[in-house]
Order: structure tokens, then C-alpha cells, then sequence
């Protein structure tokens, strides 16, 4: 089960430049809430704020509150490690481990995690990869073929399939269908509306009609801050802010 | 902004304003038909339909053809949406306009009776309905349309009015009761066109607001 | 607008064509320059060499100073221990400095290390077996193998830094994030998954560091010092090859000349037999169309 998401005044830098501004937002639990916006609004580095993936970038860095769930994610006990062990990430480039095998990759973060039983592995990747409508691809070639050696559209289900191993509450998902054909998109669309079931998703994305097929809510994003966030059917047929309008109708951006 | 889009949008306004403007010529004509007594009006009228509904199928074409090629959102989608409609509600209008002139017709074959209703004025009036909710629709000015919904409630009492009057008249004088029932007629359709610049009115406030006053309520989007 | 019977485009130019084949002519020329010394050398040793392997060759050790017979095989064997000592130094030292450049050293400090490596790559083998000398010998007021396995360790350690660190370089930063978003920790990263992926290419480097000292005889000089008798204690004086050749070569008995070139060229197919040894084992783990 997925657990909601709060965020208050949430800020981001990079050096010195504030890219985030004050973000208040909630993510409701087993939601999919997309988050759209123009190139360099900021969006990208929002959801990055929320597994603490941004503080990776050398002299970036963020403060605010996020709590996903019970977790405060930047209090002061918390350890980024942890926190994206329970908020699972699937990037905009599909990037399986390269070394690896199909079930490699699956299990890379219960492996390296401390994860031993080797039965549960098993049964663990393999309900991983039906849910991310793997399973039937792969299943015979679990072990003998690489990570890298599947399509496009395969390998970021792959990818999917391993961040959903480690059993996170959160799915956040950066352009995940950007660099795909549009089978392989529509497959991973249909999967972003199974998974919620299950998970809490937040998905970034440039394409609007992806955020109107997938997504129950939806925010905008314009220079680092969040201009309006609703649902989506209001976004896209009656939205609130004039720049919200410009945008979704393609007057700029 | 999308260029193609938006010579789409601009040709799609165009198209239906010319539209509009085919409907009132046709109540014009209708209403001096009426008024003259010449069955060269009447004519016009029933002829000036083909052009009417020629121009609700390019209509409905081309926004079918933005609606699938260029996704529009928001505002735009709205826009097409209120045009589809305003299409049909004027070709309604041609409808009207015609049975109103088929009335007429059958009118002037008979004996020319007084009746106490003043059709020109209610002609008018429902005229002017049609011409402010197209404008409203040209500008984009939904003070203009909320005008027009005003006027819906004048003209249904001026149709009230009349029936009452006319099934007095029948009743008095049976003699002049076809002519009478023409009337009668041609006042419901008169009725009928303020309805659907009622509908135009509402549907252009749909667009510019994105608020639902169809059916006597407010609703925005919540 | 081009029209197939108007078409624009002409067939390359004589003087482009010849331009093409001088290009693809002197491309390959080079290399085979390049080879011919190789292939030579090598011919030249199996020439002079292979009259002398026998079975005592590889078996027996050096006899007395003129006599006849005997062979290298405390040489072979002593270079073998040295060898091992070196790269247990060399390797892990080198492989954990290359992952420090590459993973925390985009710094001042990182830079000073990579300073520091390139000038040690570039010191005379012969200083590095002095400061072995040094460091070693002279404490322990002995020569030994392992001595000779500090110098020849510390000559692989650069070596194997800068190819460690060119390899975790290229290995994308995708990488890296998807294991952080999987909630693994760097350390765990860079050797579980970064290391890993640039694998054959670290092990690359280890294979050029020992191909290189296993034929290094000035630092042994001192250190190791060479042994006429079986040794197989790292702490005492011991036979290497690159020195037992060295002692023959320069000898005025014509018995010892033929064994150091059976000498040499068993160095060669050592050398070449270990790196083909460890690319056959690291390839078979190899996964069906991996990176």
C-alpha cells in the first residue's frame, strides 16, 4: 500500500542559484499526481528533492519538510540512504546495470542490501517483474541474458521491475517514457495505472497528454515554483491561472 | 503560438460567424415575408437553406479536424466544443426560420385577417436575441451573452401572450382559425429560434469563463 | 529540387579516390610497421631459444661456472614468488587509489595524487629499486624476494591508479544513480556496481602493470639479488628470471648465452600465457550481449 506525500516550503539550490521556491504540495496516497511545466521549471529537481537524490549533485542542496508517510525525509535522524531505499526512482534514460543479468538487476538492491534467502529472492523478482508486465518477456532468460541486451521499452520496465523489488512505498518517475517509441510508452502507461493499486506515484513529464491519460492530479511548475496544482481534468479544460492556460494550450513552452 | 492551430481556430470563427449571419438574413426574410405579404421572401428563405446546412458540415469537419490533430486543451478545447454546439443551434435556427416562412406561405394563400398580435415586434425582439448572441460570440464577451439570457424570459411572454390571444380569436371567430393557427405557429417558432440563441449565449459563456449556466445554474469547475 | 537524371552528384574526384586509398594505405602500413618489430623479436627468441629449453631447462637449477647442463628453474620460480608479492602490493593499492581519484578525488588532494602518480610512473626503475633497497633491505640487513616484490609492487601501483580511474570514469553516471535510487550506499556503489561494470578494463590495466615489471631486472638488482640454489622463502635472496638472463647474457660462456635466450623467451610465453590466462577466466563470466 502507498502512503500520501506532504511537502512545505520546500527549497532547492544549485550553488548558489535558488531553483525551488517555496514548494507546498500533497500527494495524496495511491494517487498518480504528475508534475508538468516548461524546460528548466524545476520539476525534475523537484521530485529528485523527494528521495534526497539532488543532494547527489556536488553543491546542490535542499531544506524544507517532505514527509512521505511517517518519514520525515530531511529531519534530522533521517539517512538519505534509507530514504531512497523506501522511495523507489526510475529515470528518463533507461539505465539497467550494464554487467548484469536480467535477475542481477532485479535483485541488485536486495542483494546489496543484505537480502540472503534465496527463495524469497526468487519469488521477489519474480512478482516484480509480473508487475511491471515483465515477466512473460524474461522468464526464460532470467539469468543468461544481460540487463542491456532487451529493447528500449523492455529495459525500462526492467528498470521499474528493480526499483519495485525493494518494496518502496513511493514510485517517483522522471520522463520514464520520454525515450521510448509509443507502444512501448502506451505499455508503460497502462503499467503507471496498475501500479497505483499499489504505490503512490509522482511522475514528471513534458507531455501533457501523457500527464491527462495517467495522472488523477497534476501540478505546474514555472520557474521553480509551483503555480497551480488540481486535478487534472481542471488543468487542462478550465485551469485557473493564465500562465497555467499558456502553457497547457502551447502558447509557450 | 501554433500557427496552423491557430489559422484553424480563426478560420473555424470565421466560418461560423458567416453562418450566423445566413441564419438572421433568414429570419429577416422570414419576418418580411410575413410583414409583406410576398411569397418572393418565402422563397428566398427555403432556398437559402442549402447554404445553411452546406456550411454545418464544413464546420463540424474542420472541428473535428482540430480536435484530432492538434489537441487542443483548456481555453481551445472549449472554444471547438462551443462551436460544435453554436453549429447546431444555428441550423436549428434555419429550420425555424423556414417553417416559419412555410407558414407564411400557407397565409398569404388565404384571406389576408386582422389578428391582435404584433409577430414583427416578437420578430424582432428574437432577432435581436440572435444578433447580441452572435456578437458575444465574436468578441468573446460573456456580459454580452448573460444579455441575452436575459431576453429569453420577454420573449417566451410575448409567445404566452399571443397563444392565449389566438385561441380566444379561434374561439370567436372560427372562420379565420387556420389563419389563426398560422399565427400561432410561427409564434412557437419564433420562441423556438430564442431558445437556441439562448443555448448560443450559454455556450459562449462555457468558453470564455469555463462555467456550466446551462439550465439555469453556475457551475464551475471544482 | 534533385531529379535522378539531373542529379547533383557526381562520383568522387581521381584525386579523391587516390586521397582515400593513400589514407587506408598508410593506415595500415603503420600498423604493420608496428608489428614487424614485435613479430621479429619474437621469432628472433623461439630462433635462438628453443634449442636450449629442455626438460632440465625448466627443471634443474644453475650448475657451477662452466660446467654444462642445468637450468632456470629456480628462476622461473623465484620470479613467480616475486611477481606475486608485487602485484599483491601493486594491485590493491593501485585499484584503491584509482577508485579514490574517480569517485572522491575531483579535488586539489585528488589532484596532488594524480601528480604524485604520474611522477612515479615516470621515475628510473633502477631509483625505485634503490628506495627499495632502502626501505627493505637495509632494516632487515638482507636481501629478498620480498624486496624485490616491494619495488616491482610499487612500480604497478600508477599504473593500475590512472587505468582504474579512466575506467570508473567511463562508466556513465546513470549508472551510479540508479544505484542510489535504489537506496544503496556509495561505497557499497563503487565497488558492487561501479567497479564491477568497469571491470574489464581495470583488469586491463592490472595486466599491463605485470606485463611491464615481470620483465624489470634493475630494481631486482639490489633487492631480490638472484640465487643459485632453489628458494622459496620470500625472505631470502632470490632467483628471477630478468636477472638470471642479465648474469648470462653478459657472461663470456657461450652454454650460459644460449640458456639466457631460453631464459628470454620463456619470459615472453610466461608473461603472454598469464595475461591470456586471466582474459580466458574474466570472459566466461561474460553475459549474453553485455556491455
Amino acid at each position: 500500500m502507498g502512503v500520501g506525500i506532504e511537502v512545505r516550503g520546500l527549497n532547492a539550490w544549485y550553488g548558489k542559484n535558488l531553483s525551488l521556491k517555496s514548494i507546498d504540495m500533497t500527494m495524496p496516497a495511491n494517487h498518480v499526481t504528475a508534475v508538468i511545466g516548461p524546460s528548466g521549471c524545476g520539476k525534475s529537481t523537484f521530485v529528485r528533492c523527494l528521495n534526497r537524490m539532488h543532494e547527489t549533485i556536488p553543491e546542490a542542496r535542499a531544506e524544507g519538510t517532505v514527509r512521505v508517510g511517517e518519514m520525515d525525509v530531511y529531519g534530522s535522524g533521517a539517512d538519505p540512504v534509507e530514504v531512497r531505499r523506501r522511495i523507489g526512482m526510475v529515470f528518463q534514460k533507461p539505465n539497467p546495470f550494464p554487467t548484469m543479468s536480467i535477475y542481477g538487476n532485479v535483485a541488485a538492491g536486495l542483494k546489496l542490501n543484505g537480502f540472503r534467502n534465496r527463495r524469497q529472492m526468487d519469488q521477489l523478482v519474480e512478482r516484480s517483474l509480473r508487475l511491471a508486465a515483465l515477466w512473460d518477456e524474461v522468464k526464460d532468460h532470467l539469468h543468461k541474458k544481460s540487463g542491456a541486451s532487451l529493447s528500449g521499452g523492455q529495459q525500462q520496465r526492467l528498470c521499474i521491475a528493480r526499483a519495485l523489488a525493494v518494496e518502496p512505498e513511493v514510485l517517483l518517475m522522471d520522463e520514464p517514457a520520454s525515450a521510448l517509441d509509443p507502444i512501448s510508452t502506451s505499455k508503460i502507461e497502462e503499467l503507471i495505472f496498475q501500479l497505483k493499486q499499489h504505490y503512490t506515484v509522482v511522475i514528471v513529464t513534458h507531455n501533457m497528454q501523457q500527464a491527462a491519460r495517467v495522472a488523477e492530479l497534476t501540478g505546474f511548475f514555472l520557474m521553480g515554483s509551483l503555480i497551480e496544482f488540481d486535478k487534472t481534468e481542471k488543468i487542462f479544460t478550465a485551469p485557473a491561472d493564465k500562465r497555467t492556460e499558456d502553457y497547457v494550450t502551447g502558447r509557450f513552452g | 503560438m501554433r500557427s496552423r492551430f491557430q489559422q484553424g481556430l480563426d478560420e473555424l470563427k470565421e466560418k461560423l460567424l458567416r453562418m450566423g449571419g445566413l441564419a438572421e438574413q433568414a429570419i429577416d426574410r422570414a419576418t418580411e415575408a410575413y410583414r409583406s405579404r410576398d411569397s418572393k421572401f418565402c422563397q428566398l428563405v427555403l432556398t437559402g437553406e442549402n447554404a445553411i446546412n452546406e456550411a454545418e458540415r464544413e464546420i463540424d469537419e474542420l472541428a473535428l479536424d482540430l480536435l484530432a490533430m492538434q489537441q487542443p486543451m483548456a481555453i481551445d478545447l472549449r472554444f471547438i466544443l462551443a462551436v460544435l454546439k453554436i453549429n447546431a443551434d444555428l441550423e436549428r435556427v434555419g429550420d425555424q426560420a423556414v417553417n416559419i416562412a412555410e407558414r407564411v406561405l400557407d397565409l398569404i394563400s388565404e384571406d389576408e385577417v386582422q389578428l391582435p398580435v404584433d409577430i414583427p415586434r416578437m420578430a424582432d425582439a428574437v432577432s435581436t436575441m440572435v444578433q447580441r448572441a452572435l456578437e458575444s460570440f465574436l468578441d468573446g464577451k460573456a456580459e454580452v451573452a448573460e444579455a441575452v439570457l436575459q431576453m429569453d424570459s420577454i420573449v417566451d411572454r410575448m409567445k404566452d401572450e399571443s397563444f392565449v390571444v389566438l385561441v380566444q380569436k379561434m374561439h370567436d371567430e372560427p372562420s379565420c382559425t387556420r389563419q389563426a393557427l398560422d399565427v400561432l405557429l410561427i409564434a412557437r417558432n419564433l420562441e423556438r429560434i430564442a431558445d437556441h440563441a439562448t443555448n448560443i449565449a450559454e455556450d459562449v459563456i462555457f468558453w470564455v469563463r469555463g462555467a456550466d449556466v446551462r439550465h439555469g445554474g453556475a457551475h464551475y469547475r471544482e | 529540387m534533385l531529379r535522378a537524371s539531373q542529379s547533383t552528384l557526381r562520383p568522387l574526384s581521381l584525386r579523391r579516390r587516390l586521397a582515400n586509398h593513400g589514407a587506408t594505405f598508410f593506415a595500415l602500413a603503420t600498423s604493420i610497421l608496428v608489428l614487424v618489430p614485435l613479430i621479429a623479436i619474437f621469432v628472433y627468441l623461439v630462433i635462438k631459444g628453443v634449442g636450449a629449453i629442455n626438460w632440465d631447462f625448466l627443471t634443474k637449477t644453475p650448475k657451477p661456472v662452466g660446467e654444462a647442463g642445468g637450468g632456470m628453474a629456480n628462476a622461473i620460480v623465484g620470479s613467480g614468488i616475486i611477481l606475486l608479492i608485487s602485484s599483491l602490493i601493486g594491485i590493491p593499492l593501485g585499484i584503491g587509489s584509482g577508485i579514490y581519484l574517480a569517485e572522491y578525488g575531483r579535488n586539489r588532494f585528488g589532484d596532488l595524487v594524480r601528480f604524485t602518480a604520474d611522477v612515479l610512473n615516470g621515475v628510473p626503475s633502477i631509483v625505485i629499486g634503490i628506495a627499495a633497497y632502502s626501505l627493505v633491505v637495509v632494516p632487515q640487513r638482507h636481501f629478498s624476494a620480498l624486496s624485490g616484490g616491494v619495488a616491482l609492487g610499487i612500480m604497478m601501483i600508477p599504473t593500475v591508479a590512472r587505468a582504474t580511474e579512466e575506467m570508473l570514469l567511463m562508466v556513465p553516471n546513470a549508472v551510479r544513480e540508479a544505484a542510489f535510487g535504489l537506496g544503496i550506499s556509495k561505497w557499497r556503489t563503487t565497488l558492487s556496481i561501479t567497479l564491477r561494470t568497469a571491470s574489464a578494463g581495470v583488469i586491463t590495466g592490472c595486466m599491463l602493470a605485470f606485463a611491464r615489471v615481470a620483465g624489470e631486472t634493475a630494481p631486482l638488482l639490489f633487492t631480490a639479488f638472484g640465487n643459485q640454489f632453489w628458494n622459496l622463502n620470500p625472505n631470502q635472496p632470490t632467483a628471477a628470471l630478468p636477472l638470471q638472463i642479465f648474469v648470462y647474457a653478459i657472461s663470456p660462456f657461450e652454454e650460459w648465452h644460449r640458456q639466457a635466450w631460453a631464459g628470454a623467451l620463456i619470459l615472453i610465453l610466461m608473461i603472454v600465457g598469464s595475461v591470456a590466462a586471466v582474459r580466458i577466466t574474466t570472459s566466461r563470466g561474460r553475459l549474453k550481449g553485455a556491455a
